[in-house]
């Protein structure tokens, strides 16, 4: 049994996928007329050209890497957490209440409460798909979606009916006090260029940090090794007397914790209040994120990272390319999603026989 | 035997040079092989020696890289299975492949129906089996669901099967591996009838007693080359295993007489209804005393397998008690886990090692922990785990286990079986336990790991523990267990010494039948 060398699975398969994903967006954009090379370039440009594109694409990879990292972690433990969109529109209910109930007298003291709400709230919501899979045998992919609707109506009711500033016609809460405001990367680095307005701010390094937790969480803890000792083998989980209940329940908390922290960055580290859509599908890119950075928080970090490329440059080109509409770019995400996620045997397979070939040859 | 005869007869079967190489593993290396019209034909081998490569090119599975198949003296390609079963080679796979709620019937034509409308193959094949039953002794109630059939008795479906679609030769993969004695006796003569009946059948198998019993000639295959064909009236099982191995076997396992101790594991009356309220275990009472064996023997599916997970703390008993030690196992409660069994000193080698006792995208040295990742030695402060030194651990037990590759950083699945299975075996020894449980120690274990594992086993033994081993393989229960007790049916059917029993006798109490009753 050989196997090709580890570079060639980590770096050279997803580029490859990449490729094929961006060839074909190509042809996409050449049937309706425009030339891909120009398309390629502004997204590039808008994404990363500018200290303005790309404190949005860092803005973008802040929510991707939580929400990538939160459905790795149920990964490990082979549970298909898709219930990302929910935990964070959760999380975004944790900020917001955490920063408008209590008077914060600074705004790291709020960023730590902002944290726990965040990460409590987004638990609290998985661990009820959690408790149904573990103890009922319910599918864990059907109930996280499914609460993915929940989340989503719980949180227009209470907008609308708790939330709302009296006389206000927008649903969505009270701005937060100036003490619960995160510094943005003007605040932090104004040497890097970054305008007043830029959407990047402090929880960039919170997810950072929460990378470096997964790793050490998943690689060099007990609880790690019984997640992963369970995910790959649940007959042998209970051989080696690892409980599975327990599992089910711990992955899931950290997953939906992990996703509930994402709203730190987007309700807390921008709107600065608590409005309708605080996720707008970051839940769901999460799972791409996971897949293409093989649920390891490196590669969950460099997958966000390569989505907020997307995320930005394609707002860029929908703007200078008024050929290229939304669902043009939705179609190019997707391509990438498809061939980096569900496609990933068919460039895989072919590629490791090469290598075989080329070893044998040699 | 009309050894005249057979010599005379044609070839059935004859393979050129095959090679089949899977990456950079040679699986098959320019291998020839002449089977003659009407013999049977034994192929014996190591696992992994390529045994099954060869015969899945020939049913059409894989496409050799190079070689060539000549059938009835006419060259043959088998690019699939429908390709050989037009041939008119049938194969009788490890593993049945029936549908388990359809009908013997239903079985049988299943894949080869002559129409949209079942009725009239129904019909046709109900007249040939009754025709094929009495021709072969082949006796299956044709409306019979498969799912209530004995395993001899499916296993004669898998056989009709292929007869029903005109196959001249019969490949049978390991066929003894689920039968009683008596069921594989059975078999044998039916063999023997089709054979009479002048088809050619191919036995691959690696009990060497088999071989001897039923083959008339037989090829012994080593690292995917073919070693030795010989005519098996000509040899000897002590030959055999040396062609096989390379090297001289000890095919007997040496050890002293048991100096038995104390009673370490008692177990009384212990009862276990699993999910579908079947009984798995209908009172079960047994005792091991210290530094003593007890082999427990049986068909697969007797209860034995229940026995060693309730012992492991993997199933929770319905009724019954089990006291280590002289102190009462909880068998109730919320603390009755592999990690309570672990703590009470039973170590446990479990009888799947691929999807129980090692995780196998592991490392070995992570596999080296399994099942004892709480153990304080491995962790470095209450955080982390001390991976460090648990590598330093895993290379000095593959040291001592002789684990080939001893390389602490490959995975277990790039492991061979046996060295698989010295990964936990050197895992649960090493724990110094007072109780081993040892499920199908060698199942799938090339012929020297065996010898290994059976060393350490005794080895143990004779450091003063208890040892309960459970093996399908009577000859490792009567060459390794100081007493035997044979299930059947959820029940221990009695006990005997080895050296006072037989196996046609361990055969009759596996099959349920007491001397007393007959």
């Amino acid at each position: 049994m050989d196997k090709m060398p580890r570079w060639a699975d980590i770096v050279l398969i997803p580029f490859i996928n990449l490729l094929l994903a961006l060839v074909v967006s190509g042809l996409v954009v050449l049937y309706i007329g425009e030339s891909p090379w120009e398309a390629m370039k502004i997204m590039v440009r808008g994404s990363v050209g500018s200290p303005y594109g790309w404190g949005y694409t860092l803005f973008y990879a802040t929510n991707f890497i939580f929400t990538g990292l939160g459905v790795a972690v149920a990964f490990h433990a082979k549970m298909f957490n898709i219930g990302g969109e929910g935990q964070a529109a959760l999380g975004g209910l944790g900020v917001a209440m955490v920063c408008l109930l209590i008077p914060w007298p600074h705004w790291s003291i709020a960023l730590l409460a902002a944290v726990i709400g965040a990460a409590a709230f987004g638990a609290a919501w998985a661990a009820i798909p959690a408790y149904l899979q573990a103890k009922r045998g319910s599918h864990i992919v059907i109930t996280t979606i499914m609460f993915n609707f929940i989340a989503s109506a719980l949180l227009v009711y209470l907008l609308v009916n708790v939330f709302r500033v009296p006389g206000s016609m927008a649903p969505e809460t009270a701005r937060f006090a100036e003490a619960a405001r995160l510094p943005n990367g003007y605040d932090i680095a104004p040497w890097l260029g970054f305008s007043r307005s830029t959407p990047l701010n402090v929880s960039f390094l919170l997810a950072i940090a929460a990378c470096v937790f997964v790793w050490l969480l998943i690689w060099k803890t007990r609880l790690g090794y019984e997640i992963r000792a369970y995910g790959h083998s649940q007959t042998g989980a209970v051989y080696a007397g690892i409980n599975p209940v327990r599992i089910i329940m711990i992955s899931m908390l950290i997953s939906g914790g992990l996703s509930g922290m994402m709203a730190i960055n987007g309700v807390m580290g921008e709107a600065e209040r608590l409005v309708i859509d605080p996720v707008q599908g970051a839940g769901f890119v999460g799972i791409a994120v996971a897949l293409m950075g093989r649920s390891h928080p490196v590669g969950v970090f460099l997958a966000a990272l390569l989505f907020g490329m997307l995320y930005q440059g394609g707002a860029e080109l929908e703007f200078e390319m008024p050929a290229v509409s939304r669902e043009m770019l939705l179609v190019i995400q997707a391509l990438v999603i498809l061939f980096t996620g569900a496609l990933d045997n068919m460039v895989r397979m072919p590629v490791e026989r090469l290598f075989l070939s080329l070893r044998k040859g040699s | 035997m009309t050894e005249t005869a057979t010599d005379a007869a044609p070839f059935a079967i004859e393979l050129k040079g095959i090679s089949k190489a899977f990456g950079p593993v040679q699986a098959n290396k320019d291998i020839s092989l002449q089977v003659r019209k009407g013999t049977i034909h034994g192929i014996v081998g190591e696992n992994g020696a390529g045994k099954s490569t060869l015969m899945s090119i020939l049913y059409g599975f894989y496409k050799a890289d190079a070689g060539e198949i000549l059938i009835n003296g006419t060259p043959t390609t088998i690019p699939d299975s429908q390709a050989a079963i037009s041939a008119g080679i049938g194969m009788v796979h490890q593993h049945f492949k029936l549908v388990e709620n359809f009908t013997v019937v239903e079985n049988v034509i299943l894949g080869a129906e002559d129409g949209a409308m079942l009725t009239p193959s129904v019909n046709k094949a109900r007249k040939l089996l009754k025709q094929l039953a009495e021709e072969y002794q082949l006796h299956v109630d044709p409306d019979a669901v498969v799912e209530d059939l004995s395993v001899g008795h499916a296993q004669r479906v898998e056989i009709l099967k292929q007869l029903y679609r005109q196959a001249d030769v019969l490949i049978l993969d390991e066929p003894t591996g689920v039968l009683t004695p008596s069921e594989a006796d059975h078999l044998f003569r039916i063999l023997n009838g089709l054979k009479d009946e002048g088809k050619t059948i191919i036995l691959i198998t690696h009990k060497l007693r088999e071989i001897m019993e039923v083959t008339d000639t037989v090829s012994v295959m080593r690292r995917g080359e073919m070693t030795a064909t010989v005519k098996t009236a000509e040899t000897s099982p002590e030959q055999l295993a040396e062609l096989m191995v390379g090297r001289k076997v000890l095919l007997r396992v040496d050890k002293q007489p048991a100096r038995p101790g104390d009673v370490v594991l008692d177990v009384t009356d212990l009862k276990v209804i699993d999910e579908h309220k079947v009984e798995k275990l209908r009172g079960i009472s047994l005792h091991i005393r210290a530094g003593e064996i007890l082999g427990v023997a049986g068909v697969a599916g007797n209860g034995q397998s229940e026995l060693l997970e309730v012992l492991g703390g993997m199933m929770t008993a319905q009724g019954g008690s089990i006291s280590v030690n002289g102190q009462e196992i909880d068998l109730s409660g919320k603390h009755s886990d592999g990690q309570s069994r672990r703590a009470r000193g039973i170590a446990h080698v479990p009888e799947d090692r691929q999807r129980e006792g090692l995780i196998m995208p592991f490392m070995a040295w992570e596999n080296i922990a399994f099942g004892y990742h709480h153990d304080p030695a491995y962790q470095k402060n209450r955080l982390f785990m001390d991976n460090a030194a648990l590598k330093r651990i895993t290379a000095t037990e593959m040291e001592s286990y002789d684990v080939r590759p001893p390389n602490p950083m490959l995975q277990a699945k790039n492991f061979s079986g046996g060295n698989q299975q010295k990964i936990v075996v050197a895992r649960e020894i090493e724990r110094n336990p007072d109780l081993l449980l040892v499920g199908q120690p060698t199942r799938g274990v090339d012929i020297g790991a065996i010898e290994f594992i059976h060393k350490q086993i005794i080895a143990l033994r004779d450091q003063g523990k208890a040892i309960l081993l459970v093996s399908v393989e009577l000859d490792e229960i009567m060459s390794l267990s100081d007493r035997i007790a044979v299930m059947f049916d959820g029940r221990i059917m009695g006990e005997r010494l080895p050296d006072e029993t037989d196996e046609g006798e361990l055969g009759l109490l596996m099959a349920g039948v007491t001397k007393g009753a007959a």
